[in-house]
């Protein structure tokens, strides 16, 4: 695999008025990577992820899609170049079945704007068997009988089924149990293993332990630090996310594994 | 079934996995999945079923000339108006709007074809057949213009509506101030409430709903095997063909066999009319993109939005099509009684078509209800108000029974959500 990251964020920054969200914060996510993203509440992450995403649009900075800088105004250019992602509400509708959520806004349909529903049928289910989620019964019931767990698999398999490259998941656990956390963290795993680059937003380290190959720590709106999981303990990224310093001195780039 | 497979052989399709857990086949199986579905809150159209047949057999003991072949007849012109309003709702209710102005709509609708209809100064008026679209065209318009203030502006539904309702009321009072009435002497417009088949029309037409029915569900078969998909059971398919065909065929001998004053009946064109709109309203709001979003928004309106469905326009056509739904019943009402007068659309209209749509189940929240919701819904209406009615009872009754019925299918719906959120989890 190449070395270009596939995804890269220089010296962004971003301000809502007075409010200096984003400060000159650099982020970079490999191919087939699972790019944890912690930090305390307030630290930026969701600003910085919303800037990738195309929800807001960063005051300066470059970001790089595959080595080649790239423009995100809106979700559209967002999804144009295969990122996608998985907010914590889901954004499930759940009076619809499990298929008809997958290709909510995006159904198959014939000239004459008839479904195409057996088309989706049969994709979904190669979609959820590809991802081993098995735990769904029949992919013909509605989301409202789903588990939080099984919820979550079908909103992350929606955001995988595009032909994706980039997923990013906003507390995919938050508000599972032990076992449906389990599940999901299995998904991302396999979502990496399948080649796919996943952003895991999370606040719960166990979770990122488990699953991450690299963390990103951010603290009030700047980088204080990106470990590799391997070497490094659960300690040392707490320390980072309550009392890290920027590793960052403008201008000179941080360099992975830099410990404040 | 041995065909098939030997055509998926050929085709060298690559062998379906095994399914993780084997679903339960058969009529055995098919009634586990049943008592499942009812157990978990999902109670589909059986309540209304059984109710209509009570209803229908309370009748029968009560007056003497309920279970007849003429009252059939009349029960089906009956409830055609009330049923075409209540199909528009369904879709309003499905985004968890409401639409309050449909009676007085289907007022406009009723005045506006009596004025094209109107034989001038000089000569004819214009014929029905051009009328009845002209009139829905206006209502559309109409529909249009109070789904825009809802969509585009963010009023509520409920009082875009409302001062549709005063407005639309207001114009047809105004124009009818003078002449207090239109007569309609249109035979076009006055069919859609009183023509009939001929028997042999009426066989063929049972027919063609039948084998429609057969055609449709059997190339919905072949598309599902083409993809692999598993199809329902054999035997519950043919039961389903059976029964329509049952219901179809003895829906016109029952009309056939009525009678007027010695002249035989048909089939009412009307009975025709609730069935094109079932059909077409369902596959609109079942088979089309339109429809999967207008469940989609009405389910979770911000999710909907997320996924790049323009919600303002499936608000604003929705609204459409319920202006265009209280037009066309709004014209058989007129029909029925062959006159617009300054009462049109006001009485029990809007709140009968809106029960009709609940009764039938559809929720008031959005996402949830079909289009047969409002036909069993209407079909309990009209049959309740005609019984009482043949019975002889007081008009209070009517109400109040209504009232009653309302109140408990929405009960009885209310309590199965609640079973069905337990179980799901």
């Amino acid at each position: 695999m190449s070395d270009t990251p596939l995804l890269e964020l220089r010296d962004i920054s971003k301000s809502f008025g007075s409010v200096q969200a984003l400060t000159d914060v650099d982020f970079e996510v490999r191919h087939g990577e699972v790019m944890a993203l912690v930090g305390d509440n307030g630290a930026g992450k969701s600003t910085l992820i919303k800037c990738i995403a195309g929800t807001h649009t960063a005051d300066s900075g470059q970001i790089l899609f595959q080595g080649e800088e790239v423009q995100i105004h809106g979700p559209k250019d967002a999804a144009r170049l295969g990122i996608e992602v998985v907010y914590q509400d889901l954004a499930l509708c759940d009076n619809l079945d499990v298929v008809q959520n997958m290709y909510l806004g995006r159904e198959a349909h014939d000239r004459l704007r008839r479904l195409k529903e057996p088309e989706m049928e049969t994709k979904t289910a190669e979609t959820m068997r590809s991802l081993a989620v098995t735990t769904i019964r029949s992919i013909r019931q509605p989301v409202a009988t789903l588990s939080g767990g099984q919820r979550q698999s079908v909103a992350v398999a929606r955001a995988v089924m595009w032909n994706s490259k980039l997923v990013i998941l906003d507390e995919p656990t938050a508000a599972l149990g032990v076992a449906q956390t389990e599940q999901v963290l299995a998904l991302v795993r396999r979502l990496a293993e399948q080649g796919l680059s996943v952003v895991l937003i999370s606040h719960n380290l166990h979770d990122i332990f488990e699953t991450a190959h690299r963390i990103t720590v951010l603290r009030l709106g700047r980088n204080a630090g990106v470990f590799e999981r391997a070497k490094v303990t659960q300690q040392e990224v707490v320390h980072a996310i309550t009392a890290g310093v920027p590793t960052k001195v403008s201008g000179i780039p941080a360099t992975a594994g830099t410990q404040a | 079934m041995s065909a098939a497979d030997v055509e998926i052989v050929g085709q060298d399709a690559p062998p379906a996995p095994p399914p993780e857990e084997e679903e339960p086949t058969g009529l055995s199986g098919f009634i586990q999945r049943s008592t499942a579905n009812i157990r978990a809150g999902n109670l589909g159209v059986l309540p209304i079923v059984v109710g209509l047949i009570f209803i229908v057999v309370f009748f029968s003991f009560a007056a003497t000339n309920f279970f007849t072949a003429d009252n059939f007849g009349n029960i089906i012109i009956q409830m055609a108006g009330t049923t075409m309003l209540a199909y528009g709702v369904v879709f309003v209710l499905l985004l968890g709007e409401i639409d309050l102005s449909i009676s007085y709509v289907a007022g406009i609708g009723a005045l506006a074809v009596a004025e094209l209809q109107k034989p001038s100064a000089s000569g004819s008026g214009m014929s029905g057949l051009l009328a009845i679209p002209l009139a829905i065209l206006l209502c559309v318009v109409i529909g249009a213009a109070q789904g825009s203030i809802v969509a585009k502006v963010g009023v509520p539904s409920f009082v875009v509506t409302l001062a549709g309702f005063l407005i639309w009321q207001g114009v047809i009072v105004y124009r009818l101030a003078g002449p207090g009435s239109i007569i309609i002497q249109d035979r076009w417009i006055n069919y859609t409430g009183s023509y009939y088949f001929s028997h042999t029309a009426g066989w063929l037409i049972a027919l063609l709903v039948t084998g429609g029915y057969a055609a449709g569900v059997l190339f919905g078969v072949i598309g599902k095997r083409r993809a692999g998909i598993p199809v329902g059971e054999t035997w519950l398919i043919v039961t389903k063909i059976v029964g329509i065909a049952i219901v179809s065929f003895g829906v016109v001998a029952i009309c056939n066999s009525a009678s007027i004053q010695g002249t035989p009946l048909g089939l009412p064109l009307a009975a025709v009319i609730i069935v094109f709109f079932l059909v077409v309203l369902t596959y609109l709001a079942k088979r089309t993109l339109f429809g999967r979003h207008v469940y989609g928004v009405g389910g979770n309106a911000e999710a909907a939005r997320r996924a790049g469905i323009s919600v303002a326009r499936i608000r604003i056509v929705v609204f459409m099509i319920s202006s265009a739904m209280a037009a066309i019943g709004g014209i058989i009402l007129a029909a029925n009684v062959n006159s617009v007068d300054t009462n049109f659309g006001g009485g029990t209209l809007l709140l009968d078509a809106i029960s009709a749509a609940v009764i039938g189940g559809t929720s008031l929240f959005g996402g949830r209800g079909e289009i047969r919701n409002a036909f069993l819904g209407g079909a309990v209406i009209a049959t309740v108000s005609n019984g009482l009615n043949t019975a002889g009872y007081n008009p209070g009754t009517i109400y109040i029974v209504t009232g009653t019925i309302l109140l408990l299918a929405v009960t009885l719906d209310t309590v199965a959500r609640r079973l069905q959120v337990r179980a799901g989890r």
